[in-house]
């Protein structure tokens, strides 16, 4: 089948963004993922399903991008040694998802050399698969010895420094394993799963309306562009359309989620290079933010503030009034402090040259989000397939092609600002209407895809429905999927020392991988 | 350099002036600030660890860091190592494959050490419970003093859950 044959074969799915799905055998499987690959477009997600109780076996299932818009495909699997073609040689960074869906499905990558488990440490063991639906997610299981194999670097004068998993900083538990010559990093090798909680599980428990919470949770730092993925999908399955007025304050929340989260990490991206004085700065910046959050909203960093149907909290003028202002001080203190980030010799010195991703490279790994446009990837959803109300605005995309850190520093600047040049223009002509309409019931067996651009990248939320409005079936995506990859070539070359500061200016949720 | 010190000037002291409705705060801080002195003779340690958290919680554990809430400046401050603590505070839920590495943190941290369990799910679970990949709450994998809940607690409610810890109280108050 040709690429472009598509959306004219396959129904699109109802909602706002552009996303085809089909059901395809292995041959056009493989060949529309490799007429992808061939014109320039990516993996979104990778994931499976036991469809046994339906008499279907299991399925496979991913989401590429193309500059049309999304193509899902879904692979029916035999129930009897359930494998399909893998496209970790297409896309590497389907990899860690296709040895993620060994463990949790048994559902196996043809043809990969990669057969190393990859979310699975001790808590269950190799031949069984907790998001089979025989599988009893309250069963415990004796704890295993967890051996994996990491790559080995040997030559003369070669160490390793293992990191992990509790790290010296607060930050999410993962290992790194460092093989160094000197100072230099000859290579990083991750291994994450730290934080695997059963969420995937957990959805299978609940219906439409008590995902919801769990989505918003799924990396807390995310939890607005979570919870609006989650909603999209729900009212794609629905057939619910929000109003004017809910979808413009989820974009105000989702970029004043993506503001305080930058002025976060600019601040420690000062900090890890000994310019404590950026730190103090920016997080008084972002505490103003959130105290406005919680003042106005209701909550920090407004959890469960989009529910599916509209938005669970609402704005008065008053409420507009105080949110220009603060982006008004923090328009000002923002022009002083870039003035210093990038006059600082010191800054920039470590700043300039260090944790290069070059924009080939980028694209060859498929380096997503944030970190993407910092090296010359040009996607942000919110310009490409803006739905409402950024279908209004005309965002700018930021783009940069040196892809150090000093870019990355750079794109969380001007996304900042375009974050308050979008805030100003929906509370200039704040739509009326109704805050949450009732969402309907959702059929069964159908299948709805949230996909919205969030301060870290594109999340997606795949939902697959089961009877009486269950889930039976949630795949959260977060880019982190795609980025961690990319840090372990980020680092290459670079001293140990620089590795607190690259791994920053990536900024990857590790919850969100883990699941 | 002249710009830096300007801006530092401009933005004067933030954690003297605390806005009007956080004027509760600035008593605990002081409150907490008496109490750190006297019982652990100016200064406390603490190591954190995410046993498996959405990430959430540590948000508001950065949050105490900045000028508003100026932990450091109570005497408090971050360690790397759970050898320097005097006290864990750690968010969960505890997922299995966190399991073995929290309890050997705990291992790790000399006595008398102090364990604050942070959030509802270091709490009791939260929303993800206990499961195959879950053990649930701090307590059923190493001892706790003070569990803090919230989803995720303030910044406040974290510093009065410690100050409950080192005053020797056995239930954080609920904010
Ligand atoms: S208590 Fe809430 S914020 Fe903290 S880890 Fe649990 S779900 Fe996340």
């Amino acid at each position: 089948m040709k690429l472009d044959e598509f959306p004219t074969k396959f129904p699109k799915l109802p909602g706002p963004m552009p996303i085809w799905h089909g059901t395809v055998d292995a041959v056009q499987f493989r060949s529309l993922c490799e007429q992808v690959a061939r014109g320039g477009g990516k993996l979104v997600a990778l994931w499976g399903s036991d469809e046994l109780a339906r008499d279907a076996g299991y399925a496979l299932h991913v989401s590429l991008v193309t500059a049309l818009g999304m193509l899902c495909l879904t692979l029916p699997l035999p129930a009897e040694r359930p494998s399909y073609p893998k496209i970790s040689d297409l896309f590497p960074c389907a990899n860690r998802m296709q040895r993620a869906t060994a463990d949790m499905l048994g559902l196996y990558a043809s043809g990969s050399n990669d057969r190393r488990k990859w979310v699975r440490h001790r808590a269950w063991p190799n031949n069984v698969h907790p998001l089979r639906k025989n599988f009893d997610g309250n069963a415990v299981f004796p704890t295993e010895t967890d051996a994996y194999q990491f790559v080995k670097v040997t030559g003369d004068g070669v160490h390793e420094i293992p990191v992990g998993p509790v790290h010296a900083g607060t930050i999410e538990p993962g290992h790194f394993r460092f093989s160094i010559i000197g100072e230099r990093v000859l290579r990083l090798e991750e291994r994450l799963g730290y934080t695997h909680k059963g969420t995937e599980k957990l959805f299978e428990r609940m219906n439409l309306e008590q995902g919801a919470k769990l989505a918003g949770r799924v990396s807390g730092d995310s939890t607005v562009a979570y919870a609006w993925a989650y909603a999209q999908a729900v009212e794609s399955v629905t057939g619910t359309t929000p109003s004017p007025r809910a979808m413009a304050l989820r974009a105000v929340l989702l970029e004043l989620e993506r503001i305080h989260n930058h002025l976060g990490d600019l601040g420690y991206l000062g900090n890890d290079v000994a310019l404590a004085f950026g730190f103090a700065q920016f997080w008084i910046l972002k505490e103003n933010a959130l105290r406005l959050n919680n003042e106005l909203f209701g909550h920090r960093y407004l959890m469960d503030k989009v529910v599916p149907g509209g938005v669970a909290c609402d704005l008065d003028a008053q409420g507009s009034e105080r949110i220009l202002q603060m982006l008004k001080h923090l328009e000002h203190e923002i022009g002083i402090l870039k003035d210093i980030y990038d006059e600082h010799a010191g800054a920039q010195d470590r700043f300039l040259t260090t944790g290069r991703v070059s924009p080939d490279l980028a694209a060859e790994l498929g380096l997503t989000g944030l970190p993407g446009r910092a090296s010359g990837q040009a996607w942000d959803l919110r310009a490409q397939f803006p739905c409402a109300p950024y279908d209004k605005l005309d965002v700018r995309m930021t783009t940069h092609i040196n892809g150090d850190v000093a870019a990355r520093v750079t794109v969380r600047f001007e996304e900042v600002l375009e974050s308050m040049r979008l805030i100003r223009l929906i509370l200039d002509q704040l739509p009326a209407g109704e805050l949450r309409v009732t969402v309907g019931d959702a059929p069964e067996n159908a299948l709805g895809l949230g996909w919205v651009e969030g301060w870290r990248g594109e999340i997606l939320i795949a939902l697959h429905t089961g009877k009486d409005n269950a889930i039976h079936r949630l795949h959260p995506h977060d880019p982190s999927w795609q980025n961690w990859p990319v840090l372990e070539h980020a680092i290459i070359g670079n001293i140990v020392p620089d590795f607190p500061l690259i791994n920053k200016s990536f900024n990857l949720s590790y919850t969100g991988q883990d699941l | 350099m002249y710009q830096i010190i300007k801006q530092i000037l401009r933005t004067g002291i933030k954690t003297e002036t605390p806005p009007q409705p956080d004027d509760a705060l600035r008593v605990e801080i002081q409150n907490l600030q008496e109490q750190i002195l006297r019982h652990v003779g100016g200064a406390l340690a603490i190591r954190c660890v995410d046993a498996g958290s959405c990430n959430g919680c540590e948000l508001e554990i950065h949050a105490l860091n900045n000028a508003y809430y100026n932990i450091e400046g109570l005497g408090i401050h971050f360690v790397a190592s759970p050898r320097h603590a005097d006290m864990l505070l750690v968010t969960g839920p505890v997922s299995r494959h966190m399991q073995v590495a929290l309890k050997r943190t705990y291992d790790a941290t000399p006595e008398p050490k102090l364990v604050v369990a942070i959030g509802d799910c270091g709490c009791d679970g939260g929303i993800f419970g206990e499961s195959y990949a879950s053990c649930g709450k701090v307590s059923n994998v190493i001892p706790v003093d003070v569990a803090i809940p919230g989803c995720p607690p303030t910044p406040t409610a974290l510093l009065q859950g410690i100050l409950t810890a080192i005053t020797g109280s056995t239930k954080a108050e609920n904010t």
